[in-house]
């Protein structure tokens, strides 16, 4: 063995060794948590939160804080790194520095910098929780997005000494276009503003109105001090008994989970399961709604219709799916489907079209080149689109302005051209089968993740979906019409049903009615 | 790749087992997604597959994946040698029970140049009989995915590392210049000779391990259920005494004592830990109150700072 490795050894042998009544590294006690000891079931799916700050903000010591309030963070961990913090990089408590414990990459160890997402792992007796970690300057927005794609909840970060920044009505910004409606304002360092109300009620009052103006309500802000561990895990009642809120950790065990279970069923299918002649299955995780045995489904793109016969899964064959669940659909007929394919509810499929319209944010230094032709994967489909820009979000008024190029870490609206029919909802309606990435063909690398507002009609404009003409025809009328270049041409964006004579009747009863 | 398995089976599951709770749940749906997206997506997929409480796990999820189909790539197994004489035995019996593809491969060097823990030093023989090893049994192959065991909360580095984690054509990883990874969306797009190692358990924890080895009953090696076995002081680790290659050291005695491991790896790496636990209750609640990490028990983990990362850059797990 080298002397650095039994150096490295001595250290963590004497970190395993020592006496947990005298902490060799905390001067503050890991004390008893206050939270409720009693053993709580887990009953909850994890949250997914981002936090938003900078080093300035004390986002580390966050971060850090929380791991080590919730004893995330073991003593051989700690070990380390007292070991690579030497005497310059401890805190004012004696804590190791929390820096150090989320730098995990040599590099940033170095040079005092964090590159990319990290994640992060804690639990509480009520929940456990995944952490995405961005860096707050360097860019923040690929960063931010990236974090944000998978995330419930965003944890936005100020000083209490400095208030709200610009960065802060960025940050929200990002967070709000990726699709979070759930904040909190942790307004920190509040011991060094000798914990004055005042100043935290304004800094929140003026962050609602921010939160309001994107639309977001739900919205808890918290004094806390990172360092000195108040209103994180433990309750800050001793230094603030004006505040009588919730702890950050409260915050989060009662944080609500996105659910995609109440629109319609959509199976995005990844791989069709043959093991023998008489079974096929169709395996997939479904991404919204939920599916039972005799469903009527319809298969995207070539709209062939099948009912459910079973839901199998390894455990047992099971009457229900709902979204999040990775099962295998077997339909009652034989029909042509593979990977790529949507199965969907028959009464409330998702658009299929050609073109679309969406926004994106841009991820790699080259940018988005004007009618390159690039992958987008969505699902498990994966197809070739041409990308046209036509506004760019200025992050730090909020306004949209016209733009034809968009340069890495720019938000941008922009036109989707298909070759073959594509397959979404709305970002708004359902997050997993509303998100994309684009992929450069020339590098393989994803320049870009996106979210889709709508169906663009092939002549240019939106379709007007508030409203529709529902006709009733002779057969023979209706395949003529249909037949014609103009209604071929937008066949995807009308909806065609045969039924008999009394029922058409019966139905144009209804809408009179 | 054709399976007999017959459609009988599926009617003759069990639905008898309580389902698991949401948090489990929802980690097992992500990591079928993943097995179900790379076994699509790539060409000649593999399985690393270490025989220890993670590769357990992993194995299993796989088997869920895929049923009632078999499971559509081989598992490999990096055989250093030094393994510990139940790991293999298990090895063996796992794959006579459920019918799977083993590749197992030693790096040549190892006998040709006498290569063993105790001669070269844990850093340069992880990195002949380990990194080596895995880069070229992958070439060999000519595998274009690889999936593995890890979780990002076994070490800083892994933190920042992705579940489709790009790797060049000599398996480098550049943590500085990963694809960006958004939503549940993996770009599985690589050139020839480029692979991507994929980790299906990122995002479970310890724990969660445990808690999920628990609720599906799956089978582990014995080593990590405590009994009185014989061990060694070296280095302040305890080594296990049954390999007979193990030589007493001057001043070293053979003890016994009732011990169990945390992890599995090479029996002259891997140190044991005092513990009472036989039951996986026992482990679990062990686990709450631990004070250190799993991989305290590690010596290649520890020979210098970043050594995680390092090893990775060279194209280790």
């Amino acid at each position: 063995m080298t002397a650095q490795a039994a150096t490295a050894t001595a250290l963590s042998q004497e970190a395993l060794s020592r006496d947990i009544d005298a902490p060799a590294l905390t001067v503050v006690e890991k004390a008893a948590p206050a939270v409720e000891t009693q053993k709580v079931v887990r009953d909850s799916r994890p949250l997914r939160l981002i936090t938003c700050g900078s080093v300035d903000d004390g986002k580390s010591t966050l971060i850090g804080r929380l791991l080590w309030d919730t004893k995330a963070v073991k003593d051989d961990q700690a070990a380390t790194l007292t070991r690579d913090s030497g005497l310059g990089r401890q805190n004012d408590l004696g804590l190791p520095d929390f820096g150090l414990l989320l730098d995990g990459l040599q590099a940033e160890r170095e040079q005092g910098i964090t590159i990319d997402v990290a994640y992060r792992y804690f639990a509480t007796e009520r929940r456990s929780f995944i952490v995405a970690d961005t860096p707050g300057h360097e860019q923040y927005t690929r960063n931010m997005a990236t974090g944000a794609s998978t995330a419930d909840l965003a944890v936005l970060l100020v000083d209490a000494r400095a208030g709200l920044l610009e960065q802060t009505r960025r940050h929200a910004t990002i967070a709000t276009l990726m699709g979070i409606r759930q904040f909190v304002l942790a307004v920190n360092k509040i011991d060094l503003t000798n914990y004055d109300q005042a100043r935290f009620d304004a800094i929140s009052a003026e962050f609602r109105e921010l939160a309001l103006s994107l639309g977001v309500r739900q919205v808890t802000a918290i004094p806390l001090s990172a360092l000195k561990g108040e209103n994180v895990v433990y309750d800050g009642k001793a230094s603030m008994p004006w505040y009588d809120g919730p702890t950050l950790v409260e915050t989060l065990e009662l944080a609500t989970v996105r659910s995609a279970q109440t629109v319609g069923f959509r199976l995005p299918v990844q791989r069709v399961c043959r093991p023998g002649e008489s079974f096929r299955g169709y395996q997939g995780t479904v991404a919204g709604g939920s599916v039972k045995p005799g469903d009527s489904v319809v298969i995207l793109p070539s709209g062939m219709v099948a009912n459910v016969s079973k839901i199998v899964t390894f455990d047992l064959v099971r009457n229900a799916a709902v979204a999040g669940d990775a099962i295998t659909l077997v339909l009652d007929r034989q029909v042509d489907v593979s990977r790529g394919d949507v199965i969907a509810a028959i009464d409330s499929a998702p658009q299929t079209g050609l073109a679309f319209d969406a926004q994106i944010v841009v991820l790699q230094p080259d940018g988005i080149e004007p009618g390159k032709r690039y992958w987008l994967k969505s699902g498990s489909r994966r197809q070739r689109v041409t990308v046209r820009a036509s506004t760019k979000l200025d992050l730090a008024s909020g306004k949209w302005t016209a733009s034809e190029t968009l340069e890495m870490n720019a938000i941008g609206k922009v036109h989707l051209a298909f070759d073959e029919l594509a397959i979404f909802d709305p970002y708004e309606q359902n997050r997993n089968t509303g998100a994309f990435i684009l992929i450069d063909p020339d590098t393989n690398n994803t320049v870009a993740g996106g979210m889709i507002t709508g169906k663009r009609s092939a002549h240019g404009g939106l379709s007007d979906r508030e409203s529709r003409v529902v006709l009733s025809l002779p057969v023979d009328l209706a395949e003529q019409l249909m037949a014609s270049e103009t209604f071929a041409s937008r066949r995807d964006e009308a909806d065609v049903r045969r039924t008999s004579v009394r029922r058409a009747k019966d139905l144009l009863g209804e809408i009179d009615g | 790749m054709p399976d007999s398995r017959p459609d009988t089976e599926l009617r003759d599951t069990p639905a008898t087992k309580p389902p698991l709770d949401p948090h489990l749940k929802a980690l097992e749906n992500e990591a079928i997604h993943i097995f179900r997206e790379v076994a699509a997506e790539f060409e000649k997929p593999v399985m690393l597959y270490s025989i220890g409480k993670d590769s357990s796990v992993l194995l299993h999820v796989a088997r869920k994946a895929f049923y009632p189909g078999r499971i559509p790539f081989p598992l490999l197994h990096v055989n250093t040698g030094w393994k510990f004489g139940e790991m293999i035995a298990f090895r063996d019996a796992v794959v006579k029970e459920y019918d799977l593809d083993l590749v197992s491969y030693t790096n040549p060097r190892g006998a040709a140049e006498n290569i063993t823990p105790f001669t070269h030093g844990s850093s340069r023989y992880t990195d002949i009989m380990k990194t080596e090893a895995l880069r070229q049994a992958l070439d060999l192959g000519g595998y274009d995915a690889a999936f593995g065991g890890a979780r990002r909360d076994e070490e800083a580095s892994r933190a920042k590392e992705r579940i489709y984690s790009f790797r060049t054509p000599d398996h480098r990883w550049d943590p500085r210049n990963q694809r960006p990874e958004l939503w549940n969306i993996y770009n599985g797009m690589v050139r020839k000779g480029e692979s991507v190692r994929a980790f299906p358990l990122s995002n479970w924890t310890e724990v969660d391990i445990w808690r999920y080895i628990q609720a599906e009953d799956i089978p582990l090696v014995p080593l990590y259920f405590a009994k009185k076995r014989p061990y060694v002081e070296r280095d302040g680790m305890m080594i296990l005494a049954e390999d007979p290659r193990l030589e007493l050291l001057p001043g070293e005695t053979l003890q016994e004592g009732v011990i169990r491991f945390r992890t599995l790896g090479c029996f002259p790496l891997t140190g044991a830990i005092r513990s009472q636990a036989t039951t996986l209750d026992d482990i679990i609640t062990e686990l709450e109150t631990a004070t250190v990490s799993e991989r305290q028990g590690r010596a290649i983990d520890r020979d210098q700072s970043g050594s995680m990362e390092k090893k990775k850059r060279e194209g280790y797990f």
